[in-house]
């Protein structure tokens, strides 16, 4: 038997391990890795601030450039609604450019483009709302959009010397040139074969400027600058304080090849490359220039003045500068820091020639001398856009996160994660003298998780973020298609554009209004077709040809009212065209296949959208007939069929 | 055109008696300013649509417009629509006839007319006789009643000429001369419009120039 006091102890000790083991389960489980919730921030503010009601507008418009899809998207801000694809380097059968000979000449031979930059033009370094040009980094091209209907205007290039166009599309504030520039160096003119091994001494990339009609927005070659055979990534224009001023980053500074990915980041530091563009246009005007593949090319060594390099941290990507252009900031993809640089140091720097050596005669600034701090921001920080308030906010890729940061402090006050590798930040009017603080876009790279799954292909995130307070607030997730780089945000108050091109407008003088204008003529083996489009009917609604024909269709949306839009389809032909209401468009197709063909309106327009539609009759060369007796016979029978 | 008013002469005849007979009478120099006025009131009609005609829809809830001027026809028009140019194209479905200036006569003889009457009224204030107020009054009424019968045949006629081989048969109609209707998807509310207002106020005008020539005459003789 064991005593009482003995079994209140056993059992007290029984009590005891019960707890203990109770307690170091408890222990354990707040050991163990918990799978990571979502980021998401307060439902109810986010859904008030984001909720656009039906029919009410939002407040800013977002211009997405594309990326590989070759095109610009639009959404509206706050709401982070979709409203349109701007088709510009690529063919959009959505909207029928591409098909039609007008934007089929501007597309040339290329059927894709790589739009990284989006550039709103500007007027002492506000948008001005004109025009929208944005970079090819593939064919090494621009192109204007133009603001008063949505329409990509003109694409220019592939610019001479340029081969990689990363280094574009930005404006001057006062548009007076547009920014391109090699991001892969090359033996030069284009079309050169010069060994990879000559690279570092033989293989050249160029800054550009391309000039910006003041009227019409009209883009030709401006002024082009020699370089080293460095990597140039992204440009950004002084403004204010530093206006006058061009800045690119640069990687590479090893002049490598092979695995870039080892071979480019062996040095502490690659190059800011600062160009003074009212010195380039001066050395232009002076002569001091060679003439490469028919560009003003200024060679640096003959020009001193013109460019400058400041070392920045190793493998940059962003470089931004302040609002009021005291400042420009780099960051190296590869170090946590965030390197603020002096504007007027750096004038100074090089009024002392406080140089520390020189890349194929370009001076190389002492970057001590130029610098003004080095923020802590975080890893991986990409670029660098600054609110009204004196805040900057810079993108983390490898933490996925957005770093804000007091500008004059130097240190930083706020993090928000994003959801996952964020790339390029937008704030409305964010390459203005004046952004507008209220709201930051994250551009994601990664959206792995946040959406219904599709499968493998995945769209991208854009996250929208409130920066009207002190901690930066996440308040929407928006999908896309692969795959916006940059955004330009405008007020919507700052468009005006124009829904309806107005019949007194259309000076196309193959335009025709009334249906006793419209008809058929032929010029030997040339049909030339006038047709009217309008509710619900093609005007002429038959056209006979022979095989071999070349067919030259000028097509009028005779609507004056918002949003009629006429289709026209050819089946089998590879051919769809868009007219917008008081727009013409050439149609030029070769009839080479014999048979009856029915072209449709492909825009859903009125009631008897279905029934608008005609016959494209191809009478085969050798006389008229069909394929054989046989099927003519079965094409009777249906023909009867149906009359029934 | 003095006999248009002659049906009310037995009426004043009694008096002529004591007083110059009515039509006689001379008009005071208030009256005669008023008359003058009048006639001022009838430029403007020129200017001003007569009626307006609005149609709202789902799709038009602003509403398209329709004005009917003195001489001619015009919808509304704004950067993004011509609404003439969109009535007529919506029309086309039910076989209506497309409305074009140059099917209407009224676009002449109405213009026409206002000119005449604005002389008509000039002479009665130059005049200063009664009787040509009188007949000037008369005769306007009976142009407004003609023109209102007639924009009445016009709806009417529209709306009942209808093609027959149109893609949508509709019953045949007569939109409202004054007031509001179902027509179709559309609302239509037809109404005068300033012009009409100001046709209105040379009635008016013209009338009050009878009194104060009446209120003259019995001060004078008080």
């Amino acid at each position: 038997m064991i005593s009482k006091g003995a079994s209140s102890i056993v059992k007290s000790a029984v009590q005891a391990s019960f707890l203990l083991s109770m307690a170091l389960l408890l222990f354990l489980a707040g050991c163990a890795p918990k799978p990571k919730v979502h980021q998401r921030g307060d439902i109810a503010q986010a859904a008030a601030a984001t909720y656009v009601a039906p029919g009410d507008l939002d407040q800013y418009y977002i211009f997405y450039s594309g990326g590989q899809s070759g095109s610009v998207f639009v959404a509206g801000l706050p709401s982070m609604r979709p409203i349109l694809t701007i088709p510009v380097f690529a063919p959009y059968p959505a909207t029928g450019y591409g098909y039609d000979q007008e934007s089929k000449a501007m597309l040339g031979k290329y059927t894709w483009g790589d739009v990284h930059h989006p550039a709103l033009s500007q007027t002492k370094g506000d948008y001005d709302g004109r025009w929208l040009f944005v970079n090819d980094n593939a064919n090494n091209r621009v192109a204007r959009i133009d603001l008063h209907d949505f329409k990509t205007k003109e694409i220019f290039g592939p610019i001479p010397n340029v081969s990689g166009n990363h280094g574009g599309a930005f404006v001057t504030p006062n548009s007076e040139y547009l920014l391109a520039a090699s991001r892969f160096s090359v033996p030069l003119p284009k079309g050169t074969y010069l060994p990879i091994e000559q690279y570092a001494t033989n293989y050249h990339g160029v800054v550009t400027g391309l000039a910006v009609d003041a009227k019409t927005g009209h883009i030709s070659l401006g002024w082009q600058v020699l370089m080293p055979p460095l990597d140039f990534d992204i440009g950004s224009l002084g403004k204010a304080a530093s206006e006058g001023w061009a800045f690119w980053t640069s990687y590479n500074a090893e002049r490598a090849t092979g695995k870039l990915e080892v071979t480019s980041t062996q040095r502490d530091r690659d190059y800011i490359v600062a160009v003074n563009w009212k010195a380039a246009e001066q050395a232009i005007k002076s002569g001091k220039y060679k003439m490469i593949d028919g560009a003003k090319v200024i060679d640096p060594r003959d020009a001193p003045g013109v460019a400058f390099l400041v070392p920045c941290s190793k493998s940059p990507h962003g470089v931004d500068v302040t609002p009021d252009g005291k400042y420009f900031v780099g960051s190296g993809k590869l170090v946590g820091i965030t390197t603020v640089f002096s504007f007027a140091k750096l004038q100074q720097a090089i009024a002392a020639k406080n140089f520390t050596g020189n890349e194929d005669g370009i001076p190389v600034v002492n970057y001590d001398a130029v610098k003004e701090a080095e923020v802590n921001v975080g890893l991986g920080p990409l670029h660098t856009q600054f609110d009204d308030k004196g805040y900057a906010y810079t993108s983390l890729y490898v933490e996925s996160a957005i770093a804000k940061w007091k500008l004059g402090t130097w240190e930083v006050v706020d993090k928000i994660p994003v959801s996952y590798n964020i790339g390029h930040l937008a704030i409305p009017g964010g390459d203005t003298v004046h952004p507008d603080g209220k709201y930051v876009l994250a551009l994601n790279k990664l959206s792995h998780g946040r959406h219904l799954s599709v499968g493998p292909a995945q769209p991208e995130d854009t996250q929208l973020i409130d920066i009207s307070g002190d901690k930066m607030k996440l308040l929407y997730d928006a999908f896309t298609e692969p795959e916006p780089h940059y955004a330009e945000m405008i007020p919507a108050d700052r468009l005006h554009p124009i829904e309806v091109y107005a019949q007194a407008e259309n000076h196309d003088p193959n335009a025709v209004w009334d249906v006793q204008h419209t008809g058929i003529k032929r010029e030997g083996n040339h049909v030339v077709v006038h047709m009217t489009a309008v509710r619900s009917n093609f005007e002429p609604n038959k056209i006979e040809v022979n095989q071999g024909d070349l067919v030259t269709i000028y097509l009028t949306n005779i609507e004056q009212t918002t949003n009629e839009i006429h289709g026209w389809a050819l089946e089998e032909y590879n051919i769809q065209i868009a007219a917008d209401p008081g727009e013409t468009k050439t149609i030029e197709f070769v009839a080479d296949k014999p048979g009856v063909f029915a072209y449709y309106c492909t825009k859903f327009c009125s009631a008897l959208h279905q029934e608008m539609q005609g016959y494209l009759l191809v009478k085969p060369k050798g006389g008229a007939g069909t394929k054989t007796a046989s099927t003519h016979g079965s094409h009777e029978q249906l023909a009867s069929a149906g009359s029934r | 055109m003095a006999q248009i008013a002659s049906f009310s002469i037995p009426v004043t005849e009694a008096r002529a008696t004591v007083t110059p007979r009515f039509f006689d009478r001379p008009l005071s120099i208030s009256s005669r300013i008023t008359v003058l006025v009048a006639a001022l009131l009838l430029v403007p009609v020129y200017f001003f649509p007569l009626y307006r005609m609005t149609l709202f829809s789902n799709n038009f809830t602003d509403g398209l417009n329709l004005n009917i001027y003195a001489g001619s026809l015009r919808g509304d028009q704004s950067a993004n629509r011509d609404d003439l140019k969109e009535i007529n194209s919506l029309n086309h479905y039910i076989g209506m006839h497309p409305l074009e200036e140059a099917d209407f006569s009224e676009f002449q003889w109405i213009p026409l007319m206002l000119g005449f009457f604005i002389l008509l009224s000039l002479r009665a204030a130059i005049m200063g006789k009664m009787s040509a107020l009188a007949d000037t009054l008369v005769a306007f009424g009976w142009f407004g009643l003609f023109a209102l019968w007639h924009f009445y045949q016009r709806l009417y006629t529209y709306g009942h000429n209808l093609d027959p081989s149109a893609a949508v048969k509709v019953k045949p109609f007569t939109p409202p001369v004054f007031g509001s209707a179902q027509i179709a998807n559309f609302t239509v509310y037809n109404y005068p419009a300033v012009g009409t207002y100001l046709m209105a106020g040379f009635v008016v005008l013209l009338s009050a120039a009878v009194v104060l020539s009446m209120r003259a005459k019995r001060e004078a003789r008080s």
